[in-house]
């Protein structure tokens, strides 16, 4: 099965004096159903990395083939394109239009990748129901707690049935409660056969992930598994 | 495109026309107040348009419609007095046939006055009172016997002279309302007798009020047959013309009147005939519509620059959203027709609010002044249409800055 994400040798230069090397020789395979967490502290690229994942920064060096095609060389239309169709967004303030309400919302994951209009609203009902939150079709963001909103805009990112989640600290503006129920729905989404990428700089959801990527200083090494196995759970709330 | 599609495999994105106006129409709802505020101006400037337009257009078609019907037959000719007494006159009294023929004339009427400051002395009768002064200063006009009709007057008492009268140079005179009062005279059927200096004679009749603005002197004028005037008071040659004309013939009986009367030397003559319809209507149009054209304009641009404004900080508002489209998969010129669709969605509420408040005002102005309202179909329809163009013109720049944004950037502005 074709990886969905192959980055080799990726680099990112920064222009400033000196010049950041905000990535370095960066290699990271994903596969189909993966759920990844790239843990590192502020400062270590993961913004950079994130963004070249996500197709809305190039790398000055390596390639980074998604499901198989190489991005680097693409143009700006095309990754435009790819990044609607293919990609999933979850951002840590996560970018609801407060006067739109959850319906709309979600639908906007939707409004430039050709989805058809006919369906859209039931497609949109569809990933509301997945994250939970089918009953909340009305309510404008304001009105939703954080772990609500954040699962609004998880299931904006699913209309569009991405080949990859990418989530770039879901959980920042979140409480422990909110916190679980969010990992606990990418648990569930994981389950569902979704590829999950989340950059985090907290031990605590990394460890949730099937893999585990430590960044720092744009340098990325893997956290072996057997790791996780001795680490225990943090306790889960009952929102799920 | 085809063949970058077949490369990538992936359709390049695309946004419906109706996704793309529900965007726009949300972004405009988000703040009611501040599009209101926005949209103000505009309607100011396409408003004033519209009202300084109509109300022009109305004002001259009203001057056209309702053009006085009295002052649009009047001409009043002045003859140049001769430079001797000796010489023939100018004109010549038997020369108002040839000008009562021309078509369109309905009344001719001449006169010869007494010039201002040597008006004849005027008594109702021979009484020496040493207490009172009975003698009264007054202009007197040898006439024609036409001149009820050509000045547009009436007899109150009595009866006008006749060509009879004219004929036989009698010494008869009709009395001006004022000139009687100041007289003493009320009644003519005792056939009194007034005394221009010196002369009697028998008052036959007296005017009724004088129709003509231009011939009010003759309320308090004696007029005598001009025959007898000439004869008895060395009133001199015709002076004045008096010319009522069928509607609408005014001008061009003022241009014929010159060379009807006086042949040989047209210039003698100076008309005094009632402003062309036409060169007035566009005389009121220049002088109210010019300066209110201008205000209109200002207005507009002013409108323009709030809407540029405007809509520049609703960009750098919403940059975060537009990351967040552009994260989406919405292209630079998707992001870029958004804005550009708001501002001008902005400009052309304010055109047809504008619009709509333009044609109002023509209206009540029109109904305070009792006219009819004219207006032009393609000015109320331009109106909006300008106002969209307004507000396109002014979200060009806006739209461009937010088409401009680096995705990456945009996600890390104000949320």
């Amino acid at each position: 099965m074709t990886d969905i994400i192959n980055l080799a040798g990726v680099s990112r230069m920064f222009a400033s004096d000196p010049p950041v090397a905000a990535l370095t020789d960066v290699n990271l395979r994903v596969r189909p159903g993966d759920y990844v967490s790239i843990v590192g502290p502020s400062g270590s690229g993961k913004s950079t990395l994130l963004n070249i994942l996500g197709l809305l920064d190039l790398p000055d060096s390596g390639t980074y083939h998604l499901e198989g095609r190489e991005t680097t060389r693409l143009d700006d239309v095309t990754r435009t394109a790819l990044r609607g169709a293919r990609l999933g967004f979850v951002f840590q303030s996560f970018h609801l239009l407060a006067h739109r309400d959850v319906m709309e919302n979600v639908m906007l994951g939707d409004l430039y990748t050709g989805g058809r209009r006919r369906d859209r609203r039931e497609r949109a009902t569809a990933a509301l129901d997945r994250v939970g939150m089918g009953h909340r079709l009305h309510f404008r963001p304001g009105h939703l707690s954080g772990g609500e909103r954040q699962r609004v805009a998880i299931a904006r990112a699913l209309i569009g049935t991405p080949a990859l989640l990418l989530c770039d600290e879901p959980t920042g503006n979140l409480d422990s409660v909110n916190t679980a129920a969010v990992l606990d729905l990418f648990d569930d989404l994981r389950a569902a056969g979704t590829t999950l990428v989340v950059i985090t700089h907290d031990e605590t959801v990394s460890r949730r992930a099937g893999r585990r990527v430590r960044i720092a200083d744009g340098r990325l090494t893997e956290i072996p598994v057997a790791a996780e196995v001795t680490v225990p759970l943090p306790v889960l709330g009952g929102t799920r | 495109m085809i063949g970058r599609r077949r490369l990538s495999g992936i359709p390049i994105s695309r946004l419906d026309a109706r996704d793309l106006a529900g965007e726009a129409l949300a972004g405009i709802g988000v703040r009611p107040a501040r599009t209101a505020l926005t949209v103000l101006a505009t309607v100011l400037g396409i408003g004033t348009l519209v009202t300084t337009l109509g109300v022009s257009a109305t004002a001259g078609n009203q001057i056209a419609g309702r053009f006085d019907a009295v002052t649009a037959t009047e001409v009043t000719v002045d003859v140049a007095v001769p430079a001797s007494p000796d010489s023939p006159p100018a004109v010549r009294w038997e020369a108002l046939d040839d000008l009562s023929r021309l078509n369109g004339v309905t009344a001719v009427a001449a006169y010869a006055k007494t010039a201002a400051g040597s008006e004849a002395s005027v008594r109702a009768n021979t009484v020496r009172d040493p207490e009172r002064v009975l003698d009264r200063a007054l202009p007197v006009a040898g006439s024609t016997a036409t001149l009820p009709d050509a000045a547009r007057t009436g007899i109150a008492l009595g009866r006008f002279f006749d060509a009879g009268h004219i004929a036989r140079r009698d010494r008869v005179a009709v009395l001006g309302a004022q000139a009687a009062e100041q007289l003493g005279l009320s009644r003519v059927d005792n056939q009194p007798a007034v005394f221009v200096a010196g002369t009697p004679f028998v008052v036959i009749g007296i005017l009724a009020p004088i129709g003509r603005a231009d011939q009010q002197i003759l309320a308090g004028s004696v007029i005598v047959p001009f025959t007898t005037g000439d004869e008895t008071l060395h009133l001199g040659p015709l002076a004045t013309v008096v010319i009522t004309t069928a509607l609408g013939a005014a001008p061009l009986i003022a241009q014929q009147a010159p060379a009807a009367l006086s042949p040989n030397d047209p210039a003698v003559v100076q008309v005094h005939a009632p402003p062309d319809p036409a060169g007035l209507r566009t005389g009121v149009a220049d002088d109210v519509s010019g300066l209110l054209l201008i205000l209109g304009v200002v207005s507009l641009v002013v409108g323009a620059l709030g809407i540029a404004n405007v809509t520049l900080v609703t960009v750098i508002e919403r940059t975060a959203e537009i990351g967040l489209r552009r994260a989406l998969g919405a292209r630079r010129r998707h992001i870029a027709a958004q804005f550009l669709l708001e501002s001008t969605a902005v400009g052309l509420l304010g055109g047809i609010a504008g619009a709509s408040t333009g044609i109002v005002a023509v209206v009540v102005i029109s109904v305070a002044r009792d006219w009819t309202p004219v207006l032009d179909v393609r000015l109320a329809a331009g109106a909006p249409l300008a106002g969209a163009l307004v507000g396109l013109l002014a979200g060009l720049y806006p739209a461009l800055r937010a088409a401009r944004m680096q995705p990456v950037d945009a996600l890390r502005g104000p949320a």
